[in-house]
């Protein structure tokens, strides 16, 4: 047991072996590592962030679904309101219609009334003239007394 | 397993001499350690072989299987880097790695039976083999020694060749008088940092091969009994082992980046 020149030949390999493993074996590795650190804590970050927008979009959707509903509602009272005011409307233009015929019909009726009356003059005249013939038989002569008669009539009437 | 042994070496210290014998190539200083270079380059080439394939496969995705294991690993080299040097290296880190995956896998070799690998060498005519190699201190100061050439350089240029050559000689004592006892202080205190480091791995494998191999040497009926329990305590060794080494590694670093 004894040194010698094998130390040198150990001390080549060593060499070697320490410049290979810094050269070619360690950067690679440590850079997966690290590449591999920086993914994970990207992930994390990412889950967070993302857990984060959740609970925002969450609050953001009740604010909508509120809005909605006060627009909806907004939307029935409005709906009603103009169902009110149509009934209203209709209310209204019936009765005008209605009016309107009434009016028409009084008219008619007052026409006929007035036709009714002339027609009972004329006739009414006529049995006078005939009831005066029949009491001034003769003594009255019809050309005579033609003045006479249609004043008469007249004031009749 | 220790029968055949018996016979081919020269009873136990036999055996023993034969298994701590490495195959080795050359003469003097200049004798190479043959199964030594081989196993380590073989477990070296293993471990970069594992993490470059799941450095080119990696993705910031699911991880697959093999990338999960290795992300573990360099997740927690890394958390032990972070949390004992603090300044910015592109080095650092990855030679923690390097280190703990390199020292781990050589370690790991103890666990194989004692001798199934030296007869499968022997089948195929190596008559020694070694075959964990931080049981060898050439594999061990190999490490500590490069770490202390890193702890030099980083020492030097961080505070610079003057602010260097001040502390090592004002630091602890600041008086000029004391120069020389600070020089001493300091020189022992750097030197003991490589020294404790290589041998510290080197005792630790070295006892544990050692027991293995005594274990072996014991009648088969019995082996199993010691063996399985020292094997599950030296699964604990050869993690913590690989560990210390790395941790005291970037503890060195990081005191020659600092100011003191």
């Amino acid at each position: 047991m004894n040194i010698n020149a094998t130390l040198f030949g150990q001390m080549i390999t060593f060499a070697l072996l320490v410049w290979f493993t810094m050269k070619y074996v360690w950067p690679p590795l440590m850079q997966a590592l690290e590449e591999r650190k920086k993914k994970i804590a990207e992930g994390l970050a990412a889950a967070e962030k993302g857990q984060h927008e959740m609970e925002l979009a969450e609050k953001k959707a009740v604010g909508v679904i509120k809005e909605a509903k006060d627009q909806a509602g907004e939307i029935v009272s409005l709906a009603q309101k103009r169902a009110a005011e149509l009934a209203e409307q209709s209310k209204l233009a019936a009765k005008q219609e209605s009016e309107r015929i009434v009016a028409a019909a009084k008219g008619d009726i007052d026409r006929e009334v007035q036709q009714a009356k002339e027609e009972l003059r004329k006739e009414v005249a006529a049995i006078a003239v005939s009831a005066a013939e029949q009491i001034l038989k003769k003594e009255v002569d019809q050309d005579k007394h033609r003045e006479l008669i249609s004043n008469l009539g007249k004031q009749l009437g | 397993m220790a029968t055949e042994a018996h016979g081919s070496g020269g009873g136990a210290t036999g055996y023993i001499v034969h298994h701590l014998t490495t195959l080795s190539a050359g003469e003097g200083f200049w004798t190479f350690h043959l199964d030594t270079l081989f196993f380590s380059a073989a477990l070296g080439f293993t471990f970069i072989y594992l993490f470059k394939r799941a450095a080119t496969k990696a993705t910031s995705g699911v991880p697959g299987g093999l990338q999960n294991f290795v992300e573990m690993i360099v997740e927690f080299v890394d958390t032990q880097v972070k949390d004992s040097f603090h300044g910015r290296s592109a080095l650092i880190a990855p030679l923690a790695l390097t280190i703990f995956c390199w020292v781990f896998l050589m370690n790991t070799m103890d666990l194989l039976p004692v001798d199934l690998l030296p007869d499968i060498g022997k089948a195929v005519g190596l008559d020694y083999l070694r075959v964990v190699p931080s049981t060898d201190l050439n594999g061990t100061f190999g490490m500590s020694i490069s770490v202390f050439f890193l702890i030099i350089f980083y020492s030097l240029k961080v505070k610079g060749p003057l602010h260097f050559a001040k502390e090592f000689m004002f630091h602890p004592f600041d008086h000029w008088l004391l120069i020389p006892f600070n020089l001493l202080l300091n020189t022992v205190e750097y030197l003991a940092k490589p020294v404790s480091l290589g041998l510290r791995l080197f005792g630790n494998m070295y006892a544990g091969e050692l027991i293995f191999i005594l274990i072996a040497l014991l009648p088969w009926w019995i082996q199993p009994a010691l063996s399985f329990p020292w094997a599950v305590f030296h699964i604990l060794i050869i993690t913590l082992q690989a560990f210390i080494f790395m941790v005291l590694t970037v503890v060195y670093l990081s005191l020659a980046h600092e100011d003191h």
